[in-house]
């Protein structure tokens, strides 16, 4: 048999159908479901008198816009549309009899968290959500795709999707990674390295030591952030401690049925030989803290840098830089760590999960965040948050100043009320800096949970490495 | 879904690279549970200012390319979010037909369900569409899918690249679920054995 990767080799697993020219129906095992992209989709197989054609495999929890603040089962704090929606995944959980966690749920949150955290997300799956953060799920070693509201309608219908094969590339961290340097750090330094663009038509498969000592949380992380390089996945080989943040999840297999799947996942790995059509190697010892300066994932420097200049840049960059750098209102040249903030953003299916938040209260231990700073803390889940609290940190984050809010997107997408006003400069642990993301100019810079903790307490971007 | 097949049309040009789903279409746009009507709102907020008056520097808010059929763009094009609603808007605004040399995957995919053509083309053919888009109304560039051809206002004539399934289901305004459905057996035949192989799942 001639080598695989890990990606042919789950790819291989799921192809239902293959036509001559190569098109293939891909199977997939989990379909996640929130309120923003499925309404039409639900709509049109009413229209057309279809059913769901594996309701067993399909899960929906609404996060994009519910509110996140403490009297949120209070209707009034949520707009008329945004209720609207929400309503409808309401009904339409249950008219289609799929798996539901609504908002009253202590088990609702981002739904990229509460997949992996109920045992939905398994190694060798393929997992599809019509949110593009889908990826993140590819840390078990599942192919994740994002999808857009047509696929939604379409694996509703035939729990398959049209695909034809990717390429596979292989992102490598050797080593190990120095104090202070997290699984955001790694992921934002390799788009910084590839590009937004450098990973289209791949599916990334990240390793190497630095990969295999992070947590399931920091794996996750890393995956989350494959669509911002443009890869279409972002995949890690499960091994023991995939296999032991799986067992005994609700709905993991149990018994005999767990011996017969963990026989399986073990094969689930890249063969030695196997090709690859890209390679990406870094230097785990060579990454640093980072933050982005610009509108563009890529736009990532070490926070010891300084605000760069477009002529730094070539090609139509040099334009995009100029025009990043009008937007964030930076100039070329002022150190980063000089660039004071209004706000600090926590949370994000990026970063909101229970070693974040851990992270983050790290550093906020016994201090007070900057005068008039906003900062607030956004849970991934309800169950994150119980032990968040459970652990004392929700007192650190309180103590702190930070506002301990209720589960959901929340600032990542600013499609509830949590927004920045025009000129608002956010620290945050999201995974998207674009024009307007978090609120109509509102300014972003990506960072890791302590960087973003640092910067709450100083008032400015911060090389957390000195609060260590 | 709509059919494509040929095009004439006025080009609009946005030589900016990265052009995100979330500049396409502002989330304040995506609580809708319709497909319809998002026209208005595409490019919204580099469209209109604070008080809701058009930007007169926009583009799309000039009188020659407020008819315009088809983008013209810089790389990575639809990178970001996987929302639907930014196809949606495109097609809504009057547009069917994208050029760019490279897209974002998700985007690519998603213009395909919504009667849009995406064509790729090396970054120097994109450049010469460009200047003719620039040119305005005057300057109407052909497209035909069939023959995979797209013919500027001088008369330069570009070939492109097309999947053949898509461009098969694009030309006769197919539906993918439609098309599927007809492989049920197929999907029937798989569930089977993966119940068996993988009962866990
Ligand atoms: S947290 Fe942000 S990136 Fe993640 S699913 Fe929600 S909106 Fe998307």
């Amino acid at each position: 048999m001639s080598p695989k990767t890990l990606y042919d080799k789950i790819w291989d697993a799921h192809v239902a159908h293959e036509a001559d020219d190569g098109t293939c129906l891909l199977y997939i095992d989990r379909h996640l479901v929130h309120e923003v992209t499925s309404p039409q989709a639900f709509e049109g197989l009413r229209m057309t008198n279809r059913t769901v054609r594996a309701p067993d495999k399909t899960i929906a929890v609404p996060d994009h816009n519910v509110p996140t603040t403490l009297d949120r089962a209070n209707a009034e704090t949520m707009t008329a549309d945004s209720r609207i929606q929400v309503e409808a995944l309401d009904k339409n959980a249950k008219d289609f009899g799929i798996h539901y966690y609504p908002v009253s749920d202590v088990r609702q949150g981002i739904v990229h968290i509460v997949g992996p955290e109920q045992g939905w997300t398994l190694p060798g799956m393929t997992v599809v959500c019509g949110d593009s953060h889908t990826a993140t799920h590819g840390a078990f070693g599942a192919l994740a795709h994002g999808i857009g509201t047509s696929e939604v309608e379409h694996v509703l219908a035939t729990q398959t999707l049209i695909q034809r094969k990717g390429k596979n590339m292989k992102v490598e961290i050797t080593g190990k990674l120095r104090p202070g340097v997290t699984a955001k750090d790694i992921t934002l330094s390799v788009i910084g390295e590839t590009g937004t663009a450098g990973g289209t038509g791949y599916v990334i498969e990240y390793c190497g030591e630095a990969i295999r000592d992070l947590s399931m949380e920091g794996r996750m992380t890393v995956c989350n952030m494959a669509i911002e390089g443009g890869a279409r996945a972002g995949l890690i080989a499960p091994d023991e401690k995939t296999f032991e943040y799986c067992m005994g999840r609700p709905h993991a297999p149990k018994g005999a049925q767990w011996e017969a799947a963990l026989a399986w996942w073990k094969t689930l790995y890249s063969d030695d030989d196997a090709h690859w059509d890209k390679v990406v190697t870094l230097k785990g010892e060579d990454i640093a803290p980072v933050v982005t300066w610009g509108t563009s994932p890529e736009d990532v420097l070490p926070i010891t840098a300084k605000v760069p200049s477009p002529a730094d840049f070539k090609g139509g960059k040099v334009e995009a830089a100029q025009r990043s750098l009008d937007y964030m209102g930076l100039k070329a040249g002022i150190p980063l760590n000089e660039v004071t903030i209004d706000t600090v953003f926590i949370g994000s299916c990026t970063n909101g999960r229970i070693e974040d938040l851990r992270a983050a209260a790290e550093i906020l231990k016994g201090k007070k965040i900057k005068d008039g700073m906003r900062a607030m803390v956004v849970p991934g889940s309800g169950l994150v948050r119980a032990q968040a609290e459970e652990e004392g940190l929700a007192d650190i984050f309180r103590d702190a100043g930070f506002e301990w809010r209720l589960a959901g997107c929340s600032m990542c997408l600013a499609m509830n009320p949590d927004q920045l006003a025009p000129g608002e400069r956010c620290a945050a642990t999201s995974n998207r800096n674009f024009e307007g993301r978090q609120g109509r100019g509102g300014r972003t810079h990506l960072m890791s949970p302590a960087m973003a903790a640092a910067a709450a307490v100083t008032g400015h971007l911060t090389d957390v490495r000195e609060m260590m | 879904m709509n059919k494509f097949t040929t095009l004439s049309g006025i080009a609009a040009p946005m030589p900016l690279i990265n052009i995100d789903t979330d500049m396409i279409i502002p989330k304040q746009f995506l609580k809708t549970i319709k497909r319809s009507g998002l026209g208005v709102n595409l490019f919204d907020e580099m469209r209109y200012d604070d008080d809701r008056n058009e930007i007169p520097d926009f583009v799309l808010n000039k009188p020659q390319y407020r008819e315009a059929q088809i983008l013209v763009a810089g790389d990575n094009f639809g990178c970001g979010s996987s929302r639907e609603h930014a196809p949606w808007a495109i097609a809504d605004f009057g547009i069917t037909c994208v050029i760019a040399p490279s897209y974002a995957d998700i985007f690519y995919n998603n213009c395909f369900k919504n009667g849009i053509l995406p064509i790729v083309l090396p970054q120097e053919q994109v450049d010469l569409l460009m200047k003719d888009a620039e040119k305005g109304a005057n300057a109407r560039i052909e497209v035909d899918l069939e023959s995979q051809k797209i013919t500027s206002s001088d008369g330069d004539v570009f070939t492109f690249d097309i999947d053949p399934f898509k461009k098969h289901c694009l030309m006769n305004g197919l539906d993918d679920i439609g098309l599927t459905m007809e492989k049920e057996t197929s999907i029937d035949a798989f569930e089977a054995t993966a119940a068996q192989s993988r009962p866990w799942v």
